[in-house]
């Protein structure tokens, strides 16, 4: 069962490659039902709209396929939903050497005029703290876009959630 | 110009849904996740409808923004921002029925959606204001139906960080339009006039929610938005029209404006034209 988990923990995300679905959290368990012999999978997306998670499915069938599974259910969960906590300090680093900045904890960052303070966002080139916003919404959902201000490199940050 | 339902060219028409299988494996099935509407609370298909409706026909305004937007950054986030709504709707129209059975083959009168959602696009301004209005409405709606056991509590939790993430833009672009350039102030004022009317309407009864207080709700919506509209200089226009009063609503009840048609013609006519297709 063990394995099972590991082989479909192992497939990598469909938009931020460099991460597997165990670094990102969002593999949530890997059960084989008693009797059936089915094996159920179930993945939690990353967002409502995460146009990946369809591809993250036929990718973890694939995989238990080829490993010799004939019946593979991959359920979509929400409950609890995904956060941007869920993510490994492997999976973090791993963002981080690729160029993504990865979430800090605890939730969204919301722009106000009283927000508490917290941990800036480094860039994830050269380390940073000089970084700025230049939109919340970027290539995928959930990403937002920044600019370092010391190597004026813009790069992308895994939004918290 | 008529300011009731439009039909559409479809034959398909009535209610669809009701019948369709939530459970369904593939890829489809897995990304619409459980749910069916056998056993749940009386008024869960009308609940979904609405909500789902909203989200399905705002994410459709959004998505028009695509190659046309003031700046690319700007079209990046209103196209995530339909992703986001499209994938509640999807979520929302799961419980009530096929997805794209509901999407795709209902005739205006059958869409449950407020009229605030289907009014064209207009200009940048007035749909950021639009944004404002709906996002101030939906999260401390989805924040209620989060906390409430039920059919839509899971769903709701998982769009909350987004909703809260589009309110925030909304917010911020109604800041820099309104307390901006004269012409961002003229723009940004002039819908805030035109689309206040079409707000009563987020506070009509829905079937399915009559355990929310519709007061308690309002206040929290009127708070947050006339607090941007002062902080943002722009003048506000007073208590958002009671349910029921003239031109204020009608879309809970399937009654849209003829804006409404042209949406439903374009958003319809692939899956009309050629049924059952697939990517």
């Amino acid at each position: 069962m063990t394995g099972l988990a590991a082989l479909a923990g192992a497939v990598p995300d469909p938009e931020l490659p460099m991460v597997t679905l165990s670094d990102l959290g969002v593999l949530r368990a890997v059960r084989r039902g008693e009797h059936t012999g089915e094996v159920v999978v179930e993945l939690a997306p990353t967002w409502l709209g995460c146009p990946a998670v369809e591809a993250m499915a036929a990718d973890v069938e694939r995989v238990l396929r080829a490993h010799g599974e004939r019946h593979v259910t991959v359920r979509v969960v929400r409950d609890p939903p995904w956060s941007s906590d869920d993510i490994t300090p492997e999976g973090r680093r791993k963002l981080a050497a690729a160029g993504i900045a990865p979430p800090r904890p605890g939730g969204p960052v919301l722009v106000q005029l009283s927000a508490p303070a917290r941990p800036p966002v480094l860039c994830p080139r050269c380390g940073s703290a000089d970084t700025a916003l230049v939109s919340a919404f970027s290539g995928t959902v959930c990403r937002a876009l920044r600019h370092c201000a010391a190597c004026r490199e813009p790069f992308d940050h895994v939004k918290e959630r | 110009m008529s300011d009731e339902a439009t039909g559409t060219a479809g034959t398909a028409g009535g209610t669809a849904g009701g019948t369709a299988d939530a459970t369904a494996t593939g890829p489809r099935g897995a990304a619409g996740t459980a749910g069916t509407a056998g056993d749940a609370p009386p008024g869960t298909r009308e609940t979904a409808l609405a909500l789902g409706d909203d989200a399905l026909i705002l994410s459709h305004r959004l998505a028009e923004w695509a190659g046309s937007a003031p700046v690319l950054e700007e079209e990046v986030a209103l196209a995530n921002l339909a992703l986001d709504l499209l994938g509640q709707a999807r979520a929302l129209l799961s419980l009530a029925g096929d997805e794209d059975a509901l999407a795709f083959r209902r005739d205006a009168r059958a869409f449950r959606n407020v009229r605030l959602v289907e009014l064209p696009n207009g200009d940048f301004a007035h749909t950021m204001v639009r944004q404002l209005f709906f996002s101030a409405w939906q999260r401390p709606l989805f924040a209620r139906l989060a906390e409430r056991p039920g059919p839509f509590a899971a769903i709701a939790a998982a769009a909350g960080p987004e909703i809260a993430y589009h309110l925030d833009h909304a917010v911020t672009w109604t800041l820099r339009l309104g307390d901006g350039t004269a012409e961002s102030h003229a723009r940004a004022a002039r819908a805030v006039a035109a689309l206040w009317r079409h707000t009563g309407e987020l506070f009509e009864p829905v079937p399915g929610l009559d355990w929310l207080d519709p007061a308690a709700l309002r206040a929290d919506w009127t708070a947050h938005v006339t607090g941007t509209l002062r902080a943002a200089t722009l003048p506000v226009p007073g208590e958002p029209p009671p349910p029921g009063a003239p031109f204020t609503g009608g879309g809970r009840r399937g009654l849209h404006t003829e804006a409404f048609g042209r949406l439903l013609a374009e958003m319809q006519h692939l899956h009309r034209s050629h049924p059952g297709a697939a990517w």
